[in-house]
């Protein structure tokens, strides 16, 4: 019996259409916006390029464009190197550890609205961080994480990566087992220490795994919405808005459609040349190895 | 995970039946163990902390002050009014029935969508099969907040504002979902396929029959990805939705927070409210949880 040419298309119609519908029919939608002036009330003007014009000539663009920026380079390095030795942690076979990793992984299933409540409950002026760091004499006043210009990003970031860490974790602990125990155990006859092993032996090998993160990590990076919606709103000054959230006030708030269209293009063109970036580099390196 | 490294040694069995039978290739002084589970509890301090110090403000009564110095962890005693106070104004059944209905239907039409799209592209040869594989793979780098505003403005075109059609159908498909289903479909044997097929099954039968009972593992990873995404989904919702008895968990405590900025135990007992039912069913399925996110990375 011959199969019908036709079943395979059949086969892929109904996630066609919804991918169509909701993802590549509004891609096409949004760069043709991108050129028009439109407030949902009247109907779409075409204005050529003077959206673009207007951002680049806007200064809050270039702020949250620079803020955007500087999330990338805090929280993606943190969230590539720090879940390494948390799995490396957790990876030990002792009594009581599936324990541990499931309470390392309880942040990633709550909901960064909970999260964020949570750590805005810490982070406040006599919240425990505060006193906690004061006890120990770090600070001594106390801090105003969130409502201070100066901290409020980096307090926002902090909470980006603890959300992000256990999800990680478990990524670099797949990677991990998948590295033969005979490797150790001959870097152990050879007399290598543990630091020695780690960046000799576990490193190298979780390449695949670190590539995964860096990819995963610097996508969602760029969208960070939620955190900064529940716990500053973009304040205060604006100091703590990234790109996605000046798209999210620019269209809902003020409604100004095709002007926040044309940064969601923006933003487009800033993602793809990342990840291209990023598969270079990575590709290149584990060439390298 | 208990693996072969206890094998490999088994000259020595005779030894090794006296050593606790836990113990594998390793033996750890009392010492290191202890700053081990020390360095455990530690970490284990900062990833849960904070919620517990939210549980503690919910807990605490209205004679106690929440912004103490130093703050008590402890509740001086332990009350469950702030949770009775809470319900009076957070309908959280509503939100709860809301959010669960979003999930399962989120989850199973992505489990059935991505099963059917990944099955050809896994195991039948056709014209553009690459184009089209390459043009799903693309999608997972368009950024949401590009796309949302001309989704938003064709949902009300549709008029899918305010329900659960709008929520759930720009998530029905994804193409993660398609990927993981495709590369489970790439190891069942074609064998099975072709006395299927003798027998006299079109391809349909044998995608619901054969093959879809050989990937369940796949399914259950797809499954609990799928039902975390939704539950935790905030951005879309909240611009799909602005009637209140249309909102999910998130949405709710989000108005809740909003709502009672000054009063920070019923927000507390509010968010701790609505992050029970995700736990709950954590704690329950913690094992396919951290197996499937670990299966969903070696494949990705």
């Amino acid at each position: 019996m011959k199969r019908k040419p036709l079943t395979p298309y059949l086969f892929l119609v109904p996630a066609c259409i919804i991918l169509g519908a909701f993802i590549f029919y509004p891609l096409l939608q949004a760069v043709w916006m991108s050129f028009t002036d439109y407030n949902m009330i009247s109907d779409p003007a075409f204005v050529g390029f003077e959206n673009y014009k207007e951002i680049v000539e806007d200064d809050l663009f270039w702020k949250t464009l620079g803020q955007t920026f500087l999330y990338l380079i805090v929280v993606v390095p943190t969230l590539v190197i720090l879940p390494i030795f948390l799995a490396i942690l957790v990876n030990q076979k002792i009594k009581g550890i599936g324990f541990f990793r499931s309470a390392y992984y309880v942040p990633v299933v709550t909901s960064m609205v909970v999260v964020g409540i949570t750590w805005k409950w810490v982070y406040a002026d006599q919240g425990i961080l505060n006193y906690l760091l004061e006890s120990v004499g770090i600070i001594d006043g106390p801090v105003h994480w969130l409502t201070s210009p100066t901290s409020s990003i980096f307090a926002v970031m902090a909470v980006t990566v603890w959300k992000g860490l256990g999800y990680y974790m478990v990524i670099y602990l797949a990677g991990l087992q998948a590295i033969p125990s005979d490797l150790f155990e001959a870097a152990d006859i050879d007399g290598a220490n543990k630091w020695k092993q780690i960046f000799h032996i576990t490193i190298p090998m979780l390449m695949p795994s670190i590539i995964i993160v860096t990819i995963m990590s610097s996508i969602s990076a760029m969208k960070v919405f939620e955190e900064i919606y529940v716990m500053t709103g973009g304040g205060p000054l604006n100091s703590s808005k990234t790109l996605v959230f000046y798209i999210y006030q620019e269209a809902f708030e003020k409604l100004r459609m095709g002007y926040a269209s044309a940064v969601g293009v923006i933003l487009l063109l800033i993602t793809l040349v990342l990840s291209i970036i990023n598969l270079k580099v990575m590709s290149k390196k584990e060439t390298a190895l | 995970m208990e693996l072969t490294p206890t094998t490999t040694t088994a000259p020595t069995a005779v030894q090794k039946t006296k050593t606790k039978p836990r113990s594998n290739r390793k033996h750890r002084s009392p010492v290191q163990l202890f700053f081990m589970y020390l360095l455990l509890f530690i970490v284990m301090c900062l990833m849960v902390g904070p919620f517990l110090w939210l549980l503690s403000t919910a807990l605490k009564s209205g004679h106690e002050n929440i912004f103490a110095y130093p703050p008590s962890f402890i509740p001086q005693d332990i009350t469950l009014s702030n949770f009775a106070k809470v319900m009076e104004t957070f309908p959280f059944w509503r939100y709860l029935f809301n959010s669960t209905l979003v999930a399962v239907i989120t989850v199973l039409l992505n489990i059935i969508l991505c099963s059917l799209a990944a099955y050809p592209l896994a195991r039948m040869k056709f014209r553009g099969k690459n184009l089209i594989f390459l043009l799903i793979i693309s999608t997972m780098m368009i950024p949401f907040q590009l796309v949302m505003i001309p989704i938003y403005i064709l949902s009300l075109e549709l008029g899918l504002q305010n329900t659960y059609a709008g929520v759930i159908l720009p998530h029905a498909t994804t193409a993660f979902g398609i990927f993981l289903m495709r590369q489970a479909f790439l190891t069942v044997p074609y064998e099975l396929e072709e006395s299927a097929r003798m027998d006299g099954c079109n391809s349909f039968q044998i995608w619901w029959k054969i093959i879809m009972p050989l990937v369940r593992p796949s399914v259950v990873t797809l499954a609990i990805f799928t039902f975390v995404m939704s539950w935790s989904d905030f951005l879309w919702p909240l611009i799909i939705l602005n009637d209140e008895s249309m909102y999910t968990l998130p949405l709710g405590v989000n108005a809740l927070a909003g709502n009672f900025s000054a009063n920070w135990r019923l927000i507390a007992a509010g968010s701790v409210l609505s992050v029970l039912p995700i736990i709950i069913f954590f704690i329950l399925m913690q094992r396919h949880f951290i197996d499937g996110a670990m299966k969903g990375a070696v494949k990705g």
